[in-house]
């Protein structure tokens, strides 16, 4: 579509409606083809082995004091259901049930192993807990994710549901602490800092990855969003401009002046929208584009504009006139020249503008022009002499006529 | 001069509807000897070919007429590439007139002026259009801020200013002459000695020039 500049890439995708992001290989779990979580055959089709090499080795991690059960769990945590996989096979309750079965198991039989197994019971009861809010997390329901998102530890304003998931999963962790305090005996303060230290733990192991999922979908989100206005803006444009004059081309087709006229009107826009003002811009610029513009419009006649310099002098009284100047000298090439096509060259200094406003038609003799004409002599020459500028008129009968607008910026 | 001799030119451009308006509006002023539709069949056709004049697309998939101008390279140095393009942006027509480029007209040219195009760039002449005259005055508007290892390439002389201004202004190079009293040979070598500067001119604002005209 363009060349290889090397800062080529921003108008195509402007330009291009539909810009795919760069495809980024990620490991998920298939909650939909897996006999559990899926995330053996996440792993698999990851890495891509055999789904039940992989079960295998979890299974023989198992016999390593549990190291496959609580990996297992890990991954099912971390790895995010992969986009096709909407649905688990199973019902959202079983699989919970099952989460919870898995982690209980974790736990207790890390907790055999343990010298203070006394804790079994208010560790699971802090890990359902912890299920609670992890399943609030994982479901990518997006609006409650987003009001999630603006409050601190996702208390979402209006979310009732997830508001009480998160009550009662704060309170089962809250109530596990409590029981182990109780049973603790006064003497051994040890065991209570020790479920302290265990439960902060196990607040920042729930939040960390949480955060981190909330983010990413955040992120995709956004610049989804992102993209699907930025289609409808180029949409709503299309429809509005482009298709209004196509329409208005078919209806005109029969004259090719009008004809002419739309599509130069239509291209002139469609230019600005793509390419913005790549020339000069600024204020006087841009009133003489506006200026060359509404004499294309008007008669037809189109109009090269080319300019030179910053023009971005504020437009003054001065440069008033010496725009208005060259709206009329355009106007008189356009309607007097028998030509179609004018040159509109400015030189936009900081000090001085010129403008030169070109026609190649059949020119005039000055001194022949009735004297009750005011249009060269009225409103370009004097208006551009009071305001202390110049002109120059350089016209002949068939050689086209050119005039000079010069005009000091202050 | 070989009279009558019609010049040999290869139309590539990707879009086949434009390259056909072009190849019946030049009608029988030139003889289209080769169509590309993308840069590979392009620099196939031209080799095959050896054309007088290649008439260049800016714009087209897969690097557009900039690579085929940096593949094809000095290995045909009878070939003349003139650019054609419906984009106003000013980084594209520099970074082809850069790439080689003999000149730059954009597709709304009228068929005789394009014809006109065509054959002065077969006679070795360059080819501004007013708004490349725009383009290249305004890039070389300021004296450059630091000193530069060629101070002949990276500064238009008053002289050369004053072709392109009259170029931008849109006269023809017999007008040119005769407003500056000068003859249609001098202003041909002010033309090629600008194209020249613009290609080799190390002035870091000419890429920045154009860079920044993007971000506008």
């Amino acid at each position: 579509m363009r060349a290889d500049a090397p800062t080529g890439d921003h108008r195509q995708v402007s330009a291009t409606l539909s810009v795919s992001p760069p495809r980024v290989r990620r490991c998920y779990r298939r909650p939909d083809k897996g006999l559990l979580g899926g995330v053996a055959t996440g792993l698999a089709e990851h890495i891509g082995i055999s789904t039940k090499l992989v079960r295998v080795l979890f299974l023989v991690f198992c016999t390593a004091g549990g190291l496959g059960v609580a990996l297992y769990g890990a991954y099912w945590i971390v790895l995010p259901p992969a986009p096709e996989a909407t649905k688990s096979r199973f019902p959202a309750w079983l699989e919970f049930t099952l989460a919870a079965i898995a982690g209980c198991c974790a736990i207790a039989a890390a907790a055999a192993s343990l010298p203070f197994g006394g804790l079994v019971l208010p560790t699971t009861l802090a890990l359902i807990g912890a299920a609670l809010i992890w399943r609030q997390a994982s479901e990518p329901e997006r609006d409650r994710l987003r009001a999630l998102s603006r409050s601190s530890l996702g208390v979402g304003g209006k979310d009732r549901l997830g508001r009480a998931r998160i009550a009662a999963g704060a309170a089962l962790i809250v109530g596990g602490a409590v029981i182990v305090l109780a049973r603790a005996d006064v003497t051994a303060i040890r065991d209570g800092l020790l479920a302290g230290v265990v439960t902060l733990f196990g607040i920042v192991l729930l939040t960390g990855p949480w955060w981190i999922r909330l983010m990413t979908q955040l992120g995709d989100e956004r610049s989804e969003r992102i993209r699907s206005q930025e289609r409808a803006d180029i949409a709503a444009h299309l429809h509005d401009s482009v298709l209004q004059t196509l329409a208005l081309i078919q209806r005109n087709a029969s004259s090719p002046r009008e004809v002419a006229r739309l599509a130069r009107g239509q291209e002139r826009e469609l230019r600005t929208l793509l390419y913005g003002d790549r020339t000069a811009s600024g204020q006087v610029a841009d009133a003489l584009r506006d200026a060359a513009g509404e004499v294309e419009d008007a008669y037809a006649v189109t109009v090269d504009v080319v300019l030179v310099g910053l023009g971005d002098t504020a437009l003054t009284e001065r440069l008033n006139a010496a725009v208005a100047a060259a709206r009329e000298a355009m106007v008189n090439a356009a309607k007097h020249s028998g030509v179609t096509s004018v040159s509109l060259y400015g030189e936009l200094e900081a000090t001085t503008v010129v403008v030169f406003v070109r026609d190649r038609g059949k020119g005039f003799d000055p001194d022949e022009v009735a004297g009750d004409r005011h249009g060269v002599r009225a409103s370009i020459i004097d208006r551009v002499e009071r305001h202390g500028g110049t002109v120059r008129l350089t016209t002949a009968a068939g050689s086209g006529t050119e005039i000079q607008i010069r005009m000091p910026v202050s | 001069m070989s009279e009558q001799r019609c010049v040999r030119v290869v139309l590539v451009d990707d879009h086949g509807m434009f390259r056909a308006g072009v190849r019946s509006e030049l009608g029988e002023r030139v003889n289209v000897v080769g169509e590309a539709g993308d840069p590979a069949e392009a620099v196939r056709v031209i080799r095959e070919t050896t054309p007088d004049v290649v008439l260049l697309d800016v714009h087209m998939p897969d690097g557009g007429g900039q690579s085929v101008l940096e593949t094809i390279g000095s290995s045909l140095p009878d070939t003349r590439f003139l650019a054609l393009s419906v984009s106003d942006a000013a980084e594209d027509v520099i970074a082809v007139i850069r790439a080689g480029a003999r000149g730059y007209v954009t597709k709304t040219i009228s068929a005789d002026d394009l014809a006109d195009a065509i054959k002065r760039v077969a006679e070795g002449d360059v080819v501004f259009s007013p708004r490349l005259a725009g383009f290249v005055l305004d890039a070389f508007r300021d004296a450059p801020i630091t000193p530069s290892v060629d101070e002949d390439l990276d500064q238009l002389t008053p002289r050369e200013r004053e072709v392109l201004r009259l170029l931008a202004r849109g006269y023809a190079y017999k007008e040119i002459a005769a407003e500056l009293y000068i003859s249609i040979k001098t202003v041909e070598t002010h033309a090629s000695n600008v194209l020249r500067k613009l290609q080799l001119s190390s002035r870091h604002q000419l890429t920045r020039w154009a860079a920044d005209r993007r971000m506008l």
